[in-house]
């Protein structure tokens, strides 16, 4: 009882919001593995949104989760905040007569993402689907695992995040965990969201992904270089979901995101919306485009095209 | 309507203010008031992660790309140079079944149009040769490839065709069309996929 | 202030008094809360992955028991209009029960969310001003403020009534009644609120129809008043309250509107999707054929038609509402049957196929069936627990002694079965 008296004059002292603390506390203590509660845990807890860390307690933040991940994981984990690139709209463009359904990307974005193995999280759903009904998705098939692909009379049809521009999935978040950058990625604050998966019911492209477990990923697979708000590890009871790679997207210059790295057949476009001479507008004014679902108005910001 | 006329000049002046601040990379929080893309009302103070110093992305003056960029092309080992091995042999541009050297080959690509040295140069055998009767680098095949396909050819210069990897902001690297395609098979060959995702409600998911 | 200690000292020695009967009852809901106690810490442990939800199903049996009970929740407004809108004398000495009621529903329903969500340590991110509560944008947000608001003046007003009639002083009017009369648009509120949480989502079909709301109010007004009915047999022949006929007759009536709306919602929306076809008509067939061979929901679906069907023909009927036996039945048949057609019937085929016409077939683990059970049972004893107390004061049972401090209890027992109602004047054996 003493301990957990002085963790809670520690935290008193500490954050501004003295009002919640003994309330908070008191519940905290219950949902939060009691006897080891150090102050780390405490400050943890009483993290404020991302949006409203001011620059050192930002510090203190990344501070804090560098040392936890490089505790965990054996090896030197950085996060970022690289903040989005003025003048910079993301946009993404997948070739649908060129995709073989081969899943590399999945397995790629599973990598450089840091995503669950056990339970199994992918960021990427690839479809099958029939080339007589087109794209209708009650003749989908998930689980296909032919000897090789492409299957004859089939096309395959790759789902993940579309980075709506207009997002159902943060306009119902009860809590601002969710939101859309500046330069369009969606992104989730695993610190601040409390994982009433109100955003998996809304999003209509099934982009987003639930941590029912604690994520498990081997340490010698880990891929150290991070972002806040993109792949560091994930808590267990939050919801993640694609950013486009923004570890590597928001840098200059910035690599292509895993996905498009290693697709084998050059399927997947990326670049910058507001520049007229980036491939993704090239492809947009030139190719046969579609965007999935149009009808529900998310405006998605990843383009479906047929470059043949 | 009061409260609009007061409230809107102070939410230009925020945002005005935000971008003074801006490049100036004030250090600290700002308090301000903003809709998303999305409409939502966002009210927070401004994060220090906004305010960190990152340079915009200039269209006018982005890097200039080297053109092209390509790793090695993806001959046979030991293969080339060509010259080590045709240096010593006479050349015959006749049309025939090859049946000492290069048998592996099956020409599956307008094979009845076209023969070996269509492509490969007759004399100089390091160098491809365009209809033209230009000579060009194994590194610059795609000008050969793009004679007739050049739909593709127009694709693929501007990254939309084949794969582009390295920095979608920066520097690129192609690959070359016979990265690909077997220039004497080019179409794409099936791959096994990795295995498909567990099936909800099994053990260990 | 003193007062208030008081009173709540007496109550608290009330409660600890009472029959064998309400001994066992209490001990049961003990017991059964323990079981879901002990079930949670097992989910808190290892996270939710010991439900049967995952990302195809993201809400499950927890969200179903939330959406049924705020309706049940809501009902209590309809208690309320007759007793203080149009002053009706019989409803109005029964009014506190359903209030009662209200606050016990809301109490599961919190507790269901609750449970339900990945960080509940997090909740503090929902508080106004302290966190960050998306509203007006979040309809959650909305759902969080309006459930508590609901809440709060229920209590409010139950509390403030017991309490004056405990000091033996009429209610303030001037207080009761605006709280009275805003408790009915926020009793509509909560359930339409909770109704446009599922309305407003492009992605699912099942729920983005504008039939909706309507359905959900009619279901809330038979499941509700249903749960009041069967309470009050419970307490007309368990405990010294006397409940009119006439009050129940005037329930059992309002029911009767309320199932033949609802049975009509539901066959208007039934016709729009099967005879348009569209795709969206996937998750009906789900739900009353089966897809593609799963159809896990089918047999519970046609029960909570059947149940509905008959439960209307027995409300319906003069002669069989007026019957008690007959009334009971029907309460219970239209209670399950709502419970099944606004649970998971409303949940579920919503997920099913999901929105990339995968479909995984969920039904709810034993963990999620325990913990559920352990949350109503919670309910229960916090119902108990408030009729233990609301009753005797009804009764003029329990009251301030005649030192002004101490508590007069009259009724040591409160859960015993009570004569014939034949002969109501008989004092029972105490």
């Amino acid at each position: 009882m003493s301990d957990i008296k002085k963790c809670d004059g520690y935290v008193l002292h500490k954050s501004r919001r003295r009002m919640l603390k003994g309330l908070a506390a008191g519940i905290g203590l219950i949902a939060l593995p009691g006897r080891d509660a150090s102050a780390l845990v405490w400050e943890e807890f009483f993290q404020k949104h991302f949006r409203e860390l001011s620059k050192d307690e930002l510090k203190g933040v990344i501070a804090r989760l560098e040392k936890d991940y490089s505790k965990q994981y054996g090896k030197q984990v950085t996060v970022k905040t690289t903040p989005p690139i003025e003048g910079v709209r993301y946009g993404y463009g997948l070739d649908l007569s060129r995709c073989i359904g081969c899943r590399r990307c999945v397995y790629a974005c599973v990598k450089e993402n840091n995503q669950s193995r056990t339970p199994q999280i992918q960021w990427i759903r690839v479809l099958q689907l029939n080339k007589e009904k087109g794209i209708d998705l009650s003749e989908a098939e998930h689980y296909y695992n032919p000897a090789t692909v492409p299957e004859k009379g089939h096309f395959y049809m790759p789902v993940q995040c579309q980075q709506c521009e207009k997002p159902p999935c943060t306009k119902v978040c009860p809590v601002q965990a969710t939101w859309k950058e500046n330069d369009g990625i969606v992104v989730v604050d695993y610190n601040w969201c409390i994982g009433c998966r109100y955003c998996m019911a809304a999003c209509p492209y099934g982009a987003r992904h639930f941590n029912w477990a604690k994520p498990s990923v081997p340490s010698n697979e880990i891929n150290p270089n991070t972002h806040y708000l993109g792949n560091r590890p994930r808590p267990k009871g939050v919801v993640e979901k694609c950013t486009f790679c923004i570890q590597r997207t928001r840098e200059q210059p910035g690599r292509y995101p895993a996905c498009e790295e290693i697709c084998p057949v050059g399927a997947r476009k990326f670049g910058n919306l507001l520049d007229p001479e980036s491939e993704i507008r090239y492809l947009i004014e030139n190719k046969r485009v579609f965007i999935f679902k149009e009808e529900l108005n998310t405006q998605p910001k990843f383009y479906y095209f047929y470059a043949t | 309507m009061k409260i609009m006329r007061i409230a809107r000049p102070r939410l230009i002046l925020l945002c005005m203010m935000s971008v003074l601040i801006l490049p100036v990379g004030l250090v600290s929080a700002a308090k301000v008031k903003e809709f998303d893309r999305s409409g939502q009302l966002i009210v927070t103070e401004k994060s220090a992660a906004d305010l960190q110093v990152q340079p915009a992305y200039d269209i006018k003056n982005r890097p200039k790309e080297k053109i092209f960029a390509v790793p090695r092309p993806p001959f046979s080992e030991g293969a080339f140079p060509c010259s080590q091995c045709h240096k010593y042999m006479k050349p015959n541009g006749t049309r025939r079944t090859l049946t000492e050297y290069h048998t592996e080959i099956v020409l599956h690509h307008a094979e009845g149009q076209r023969w070996c040295t269509d492509c490969h140069n007759l004399l100089n055998r390091d160098k491809l040769r365009l209809v033209s009767g230009e000579l060009v680098d194994f590194e610059e095949s795609y000008r050969l490839c793009g004679q007739c396909h050049g739909d593709k050819f127009r694709d693929w210069k501007v990254g939309v065709h084949g794969k582009r990897t390295g920095y979608w902001n920066g520097d690129k690297q192609y690959l070359l069309c016979v990265h690909c395609h077997n220039p004497h098979d080019p179409k794409f060959k099936a791959l096994k996929p990795l295995p498909p995702p567990d099936r909800p409600g099994k053990a260990g998911h | 202030m003193k007062n208030i200690w008081h009173f709540y000292k007496g109550t608290l020695v009330l409660i600890s008094k009472g029959s064998t009967a309400y001994y066992c009852w209490v001990l049961f809901l003990l017991i059964l809360m323990a079981i879901g106690g002990f079930a949670y810490s097992r989910q808190l442990n290892e996270g939710l992955i010991v439900t049967n939800m995952r990302d195809q199903v993201s809400w499950g049996f927890y969200i179903s028991n939330f959406t049924f009970l705020v309706g049940v929740a809501a009902a209590a407004v309809l208690l309320v209009i007759p007793a203080y809108v149009y002053h009706w004398k019989p409803i109005k000495e029964i009014a506190v029960l359903g209030e009662l009621l209200a606050v016990s529903a809301i109490v599961m329903c919190l507790m269901f969310v609750t449970v339900d969500i990945g960080r509940p340590d997090r909740f503090w991110h929902l508080i106004p001003k302290v966190g960050l509560l998306n509203f007006p944008q979040s309809l959650l947000a909305w759902d969080v403020v309006v459930l508590n608001t609901y809440l709060m003046i229920n209590l409010t007003v139950a509390v403030f009534i017991l309490y004056n009639r405990y000091y033996k002083r009429e209610p303030n009017k001037a207080f009761t009644t605006p709280l009275l009369l805003l408790s009915i648009p926020s009793a509509i509120s909560i359930h339409t609120v909770t109704a446009f949480l599922y309305n407003g989502l492009g992605a699912r079909p099942f729920w983005n129809s504008s039939i909706l709301v309507p359905r959900f109010l009619a279901s809330a007004f038979c499941s509700g008043p249903a749960f009041m009915i069967l309470i009050f047999f419970l307490v007309r022949k368990y405990t010294k309250f006397k409940i009119e006929d006439e009050a129940i007759q005037k329930v059992a009536e309002i029911i009767a509107y309320a199932i033949f709306i609802n049975l009509l919602l539901l066959g208007a929306e039934l016709f729009k999707e099967y005879y348009t076809d569209t795709i969206h008509l996937a998750s009906f067939q789900y739900l009353f054929q089966g897809l593609h061979g799963y159809s896990a929901l089918v047999p519970w679906i046609w029960t909570a038609m059947i149940f509905n069907v008959t439960a209307f023909i027995l409300f319906l009927n003069p002669a069989t509402r007026r019957n008690n036996v007959t009334l009971v039945m029907g309460c219970i048949l239209v209670f399950i049957g709502v419970y099944i057609e606004k649970g998971m019937g409303l949940v579920i085929p919503g997920f099913i196929p999901d929105v990339l016409h995968e479909i995984y077939e969920y039904a709810p683990s034993g963990i999620e069936l325990l913990l559920s059970m352990g949350i109503w049972a919670t309910g229960l004893f916090v119902f108990t627990m408030l009729l233990r107390v609301a009753i005797p004061i009804m009764n003029g049972d329990f009251h301030v002694a005649d030192d002004g401090v101490g508590s007069f209890i009259g009724d040591q027992l409160f859960l015993v079965q009570q004569p014939d109602t034949v002969n109501p004047e008989s004092e029972p054996v105490a």
